[in-house]
């Protein structure tokens, strides 16, 4: 997918797959869990790039990819145009400070034993970012931004509720001044009163410092709100991406149609039963062939369980992988042939 | 204007599970601070009761309290009743109490992780209280159990049965827990951010889920829930909760259509909806931030954060009153406003 500044994007995923392998019984042949199957994408400096799709479907994967906490099984990640997996252990220091996640699972991601204020000092310490006064400043300064206030400093993460514990690692992540936060759900805990002051801390932090988000989220009224760009996923794959707005006024993908469709609405006189995806969710350890949304989808034909379909562009900037939708691709037609 | 409600019927169904003036508090070295200042509310069979309110209000305090499972210290229960069936289980023997759990009172838990054994499989934990609470042998409690994982929309359940916390993705452990809570079909389901690492469309499976077992086993549901268009497509009623007490308990309609307290209007007014345009819609959220358990503010606890604060507010805590048969507020401002309508009317 064309890029369009000349600078290489802070953050490039090109081919990304991720393989977990399966306990076998003996005598039985290795498998695997696919879990990411060749995914690719960019981060922009100062952007948002929503990733979205079914639970299961490989998300927190390609995050924990990113901050090198799997090992892909192939694929690169390159950040300012430098592979990762190329860098020593020394080479790696800066690049952890560069890039931050806020984990999906906030009770599992905090030291039990440490006070808030070593959580969020920890990574200042690591850094040599602020010492003595000046570090205590920051922390507390971060938990007001983050709505948590001073009388939390001492205490452990255990003595938080959800939400707050969820704000506490927003607040790690934020500590180091990185240029890329992986936020794998980062506000799912969250009141939406609460949810927006953090949006708009996130929002200003961009604005201000250029901070580029990877946002992993199920909410679409939020993702539709922060996001410039949206990556749906399904099994594996990125199966369409776009500009928000695109995305959202005229999906593609049979999958983001029913995703979209499924979205429930804040009134109780619109009250509606969800036509719930038909099929079963389909295994990641033998995907089913060609697409792999076809058990499931509504267009399916002949070609869609024999070939894996392509990614192709709807409209500028707009990629979607269907045989169907594709037939019907009035832009592509436009396109001038390149090799 | 009262709108109908179309789903209340006319006289009152039996209360499963009433909380009556609940009051827990936390001891520690740093002393004592309430966390919960008489909570009250009632859960009828059959109904989807939504629990709504700031992160760090009382919420999940409140729900394990329902259980006896307030981590304690630092938690003590200082007050209150919590009745079930009309029997106090504050009062139980602890014994008794682990008949309850999971049985007649089953909870999904806020964070799967927490609630998980990791050295345990997935199966091996949802086959246990079946074997202690329904009796099933082992053989079918297993089967059971992978009958569970299907229906929550766990692919290849034969397998995933057989695997570790770990090896789920977030929002299968997630699952696997709501499999755990509804494997014994109970009386009352307390749900605790229940679908917050699924999709829509899953999302959309496991509420239909719930509504099956409310449908057919007449089973209660807690829902506590940050999601407000969850709770407008599932509830019944809704209890908006701020700083360890109800602000407001009213009909799902009511509360929507009318909302009477300052911090549900806020609430509400920062729901970020799906548009069709293409231009980001800002949300403001409610200026300030929640007061941290043990600085709590006398009066009304939202005072500070209030644009309709009177003096009242700053003095002495509103009651939880009725503006209507089936909505409840506790606001001097609105009560204020109430009475000078009445006054209006009576004049003229
Ligand atoms: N063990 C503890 N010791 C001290 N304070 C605690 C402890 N556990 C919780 N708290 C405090 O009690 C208050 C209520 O916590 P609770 O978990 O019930 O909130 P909640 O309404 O569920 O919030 P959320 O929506 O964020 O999950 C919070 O302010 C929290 O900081
Ligand atoms: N450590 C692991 N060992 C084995 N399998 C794993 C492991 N971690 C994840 N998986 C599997 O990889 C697949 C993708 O998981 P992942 O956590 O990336 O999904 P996700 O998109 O983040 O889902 P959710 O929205 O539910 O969090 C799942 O089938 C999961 O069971
Ligand atoms: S490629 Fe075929 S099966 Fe896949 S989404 Fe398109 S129409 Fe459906
Ligand atoms: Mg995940
Ligand atoms: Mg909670």
């Amino acid at each position: 997918m064309s890029e369009l500044s000349s600078s290489p994007p802070l953050l490039q995923v090109d081919d990304l797959i991720v393989r977990y392998p399966v306990k076998k019984g003996l005598l039985q042949p290795r498998k695997h869990v696919h879990a990411v199957n060749g995914v690719s994408f960019t981060v922009r400096r100062g952007e948002t790039l929503a990733l979205v799709g079914e639970s299961g479907c490989g998300k927190t994967t390609v995050g924990r990819s990113i901050m090198r906490l799997v090992r892909p099984s192939s694929g690169a990640i390159r950040v300012d145009g430098i592979d990762v997996a190329s860098l020593s252990r020394r080479q790696l220091k800066p690049y952890r400070r560069k890039i931050q996640m806020v984990f999906q699972d906030p009770y599992a991601s905090l030291n039990p034993r440490m006070t808030a204020g070593e959580i969020i000092g920890e990574p200042l310490g690591n850094f040599g970012i602020a010492h003595g006064a000046d570090r205590e400043s920051r922390i507390m300064s971060l938990l007001e931004r983050v709505g948590l206030g001073r009388s939390h400093f001492h205490r452990y993460p255990h003595e938080f509720s959800g939400g707050q514990r969820q704000r506490l690692g927003i607040a790690r992540a934020l500590a180091v001044e990185p240029s890329l936060i992986v936020g794998d759900e980062p506000l799912s805990a969250l009141d939406v009163s609460v949810q927006a002051q953090i949006v708009n801390l996130l929002d200003h932090l961009q604005q201000e410092f250029g901070l580029s988000y990877l946002f992993i989220a199920h909410d679409l009224a939020v993702v539709q709100q922060i996001s410039h760009r949206v990556a749906v996923m399904y099994l594996g794959r990125i199966v369409e991406i776009g500009e928000t707005a695109d995305i959202f006024r005229a999906p593609i993908h049979p999958y983001t149609q029913a995703l979209l469709a499924a979205v429930p609405l804040p009134d109780p006189r619109k009250r509606r039963t969800i036509e719930p995806l038909r099929g079963e969710v389909p295994s990641p350890i033998s995907p089913p062939s060609g697409c792999a949304f076809h058990p499931r989808c509504p267009l399916a034909e002949d070609r869609c369980r024999r070939e894996v379909p392509r990614a192709q562009e709807f409209q500028a900037g707009h990629f979607a992988a269907c045989h169907v939708m594709a037939r019907n691709n009035q832009y592509a037609a436009l396109q001038p042939v390149t090799a | 204007m009262i709108p109908s409600s179309p789903t209340l019927p006319l006289s009152e169904p039996d209360t499963v599970l009433e909380v009556r003036d609940l009051q827990v508090q936390f001891e520690t070295i740093d002393g004592v601070a309430p966390v919960l200042e008489g909570l009250s509310y009632k859960l009828h069979a059959g109904e989807t009761l939504a629990i709504v309110g700031e992160s760090g209000c009382g919420k999940t305090i409140g729900a394990l309290s329902l259980l006896r499972l307030a981590p304690s210290p630092p938690a003590r229960i200082t007050g209150g009743a919590i009745l079930l069936n009309g029997r106090d289980i504050l009062t139980l023997p602890e014994e008794d109490m682990r008949g309850i759990r999971g049985n007649d009172i089953a909870m999904i838990f806020q964070e799967p992780m927490t609630a998980l054994n990791p050295v345990l499989t997935i199966g091996h934990q949802i086959v246990e209280p079946l074997m202690l609470h329904k009796r099933l042998s082992r053989a079918a409690a297993w089967e059971r159990a992978v009958e569970m994982l299907r229906l929550v929309e766990i692919p290849e359940p034969e397998r995933r049965v057989k695997e570790y916390p770990h090896q789920l993705s977030g929002g299968m452990r997630q699952r696997a827990m709501i499999a755990m809570a509804l494997a014994c079909g109970p009386k009352v389901l307390v749900a605790d951010e229940p679908t917050t690492a699924l999709d829509v469309t899953i999302q959309a499976q496991i509420l239909a889920l719930m509504a099956d077992l409310k449908r057919r086993i007449g089973t209660a549901i807690l829902l506590i829930t940050h999601d407000l268009a969850v709770v407008a497509q599932t509830a019944d009623r809704v209890v908006v909760m701020y700083a360890g007490r109800v602000v407001e308990d009213a009909s799902v309609f009511e509360l929507f259509e009318n909302p009477r307290h300052p911090y549900t209007r806020g609430l509400l007014a920062s729901i970020p909806k799906l548009s069709d345009g293409n231009e980001r819609q800002k949300l403001e959220g409610i200026p300030g931030s929640v007061p941290p358990v043990g600085a709590r503010p006398p009066g009304c606890t939202f005072a500070p954060r209030c644009t309709l604060a009177i003096d009242a507010c700053r003095q002495s805590v509103p009651a939880l009153d009725s503006v209507s048969p089936t909505h409840k507020v506790a606001c001097w401002a609105v009560m204020d406003k109430t009475s000078k309508k009445e006054l209006e009317r009576a004049i003229v």
